[in-house]
């Protein structure tokens, strides 16, 4: 029974964004960007401009890349690539949606907890309570 | 389905019987162990989805007041953060190490996040809010803390659901097909072996009476035979002329002329 994907042990991987300017501009304060020799960045600014297919190519890319073990994605750009987000199985690299300033969480479009809706009862946070 | 509970294809011995039922063992015991593990796994599942549903509402919170604090600092050092931020960026100083931990037999992965190397301080070009720059600093920390554990806890779940998917297959597959197939085995091979058993048995009693009726018969032939003899010295009777003559018939080695 072995598994099949085998999840490999990195020391030393980065975390991808995907986000809007203000919460980019506060991972990487923290010291979350990452700009390598060929200038390639792992972090991509969404904007009013930013076009759906370099949103689905800049994440096609950060799941590709072996150096990266979680990828943020603001919950509202999830929605734009969601076939996207949702057709990815992979273990790693994570894909974590998360909340922006001026949309606040989701839990209803969240692509893991939809994913296992039947599991909760109609009470519960993930089912479109609120 | 039609062809769910059909047989094996072997020949009906002795030996093979004797293979198919430890198989049989083997598939009653495998498949209760699938099942523990099944329920094991479940559990885990379980306790993984309430502890990410209660992580995912925490980050919410510490999202909003980490860009709360973001807020402030533009709000003091000016609009020019974001530029001069995006400057400095090199090499990132905040990573993620990734190892396995095996839980129910399942290997899982686990994040952790650790900084390498200084935080860059050279925010060269910010002339003021340095306090507030680094409480937003602090706060964006923090949260991606929290966020890494969340990272942790979502592969976690997403492994776990694809190990107890497979551990169902398996036990159904060894519930509904091999156990029954190799129970329609050994009810064959029985079967043909007590149909061979009752072949050998009627054919041991055909010969047997067979035998009785051939001892019967010789039996009768030598009574009748002595009846003659007995009859043939009292005196010529019907039934022995016949005899005679055939005996004549017959070249009688005593007489020698």
């Amino acid at each position: 029974m072995a598994n099949r994907a085998q999840i490999p042990t990195n020391n030393s991987a980065l975390i991808a964004m995907i986000a809007d300017e203000d919460t980019i501009t506060g991972f990487l304060l923290a010291g979350v960007g990452n700009v390598d020799l060929r200038r390639k960045t792992n972090y991509l600014i969404v904007d009013g401009k930013t076009t759906v297919k370099q949103i689905e190519d800049a994440f096609k890319e950060f799941t590709a890349r072996e150096d990266i073990a979680i990828v943020l994605v603001s919950q509202y750009v999830a929605n734009m690539i969601r076939f996207l987000v949702d057709s990815y199985n992979k273990p790693i690299p994570a894909i974590l949606e998360i909340p922006s300033k001026d949309h606040p969480y989701d839990p209803a479009h969240d692509s893991v907890l939809s994913r296992v809706k039947y599991l909760f009862s109609s009470e519960s946070v993930a089912s479109e309570r609120r | 389905m039609a062809g769910q509970s059909q047989r094996m294809n072997v020949v009906p011995t002795v030996t093979v019987l004797a293979v198919i039922k430890a198989r049989l063992i083997g598939a009653t015991r495998g498949h209760a162990l699938l099942k523990k593990k099944s329920d094991a796994l479940t559990v885990q599942f379980r306790q993984i989805l309430k502890k990410i549903v209660a992580t995912k509402e925490s980050m919410g919170t510490i999202m909003k007041s980490s860009a709360f604090a973001l807020t402030e600092a533009k709000y003091v050092a000016g609009e020019n953060i974001k530029h001069v931020v995006l400057e400095n960026v090199q090499s990132a100083s905040v990573k993620v190490r990734s190892r396995q931990e095996n839980v129910a037999g399942v290997k899982l992965p686990r994040f952790e996040h650790f900084s390498e190397g200084e935080t860059k301080n050279d925010l060269t070009g910010l002339a003021r809010g340095g306090q507030q720059v680094q409480a937003c600093r602090g706060a964006y920390v923090k949260a991606i803390e929290v966020l890494v554990e969340l990272a942790s806890l979502q592969t976690s779940f997403l492994t776990l659901d694809v190990a107890i998917k497979t551990t169902n297959r398996r036990v159904n597959a060894l519930e509904s097909v091999v156990k029954p197939k190799l129970e329609n085995t050994i009810t064959y091979i029985k079967g043909e072996l007590d149909e061979l058993e009752r072949e050998d048995f009627f054919r041991l009693k055909k010969i047997q009476a067979y035998k009785k009726r051939e001892i019967e018969n010789k039996l009768k032939a030598a009574r009748q035979l002595a009846n003659e003899q007995v009859s043939s010295q009292t005196g010529i009777s019907t039934k022995s002329s016949s005899n005679m003559l055939s005996a004549a018939t017959q070249k009688d080695e005593d007489i020698i002329f």
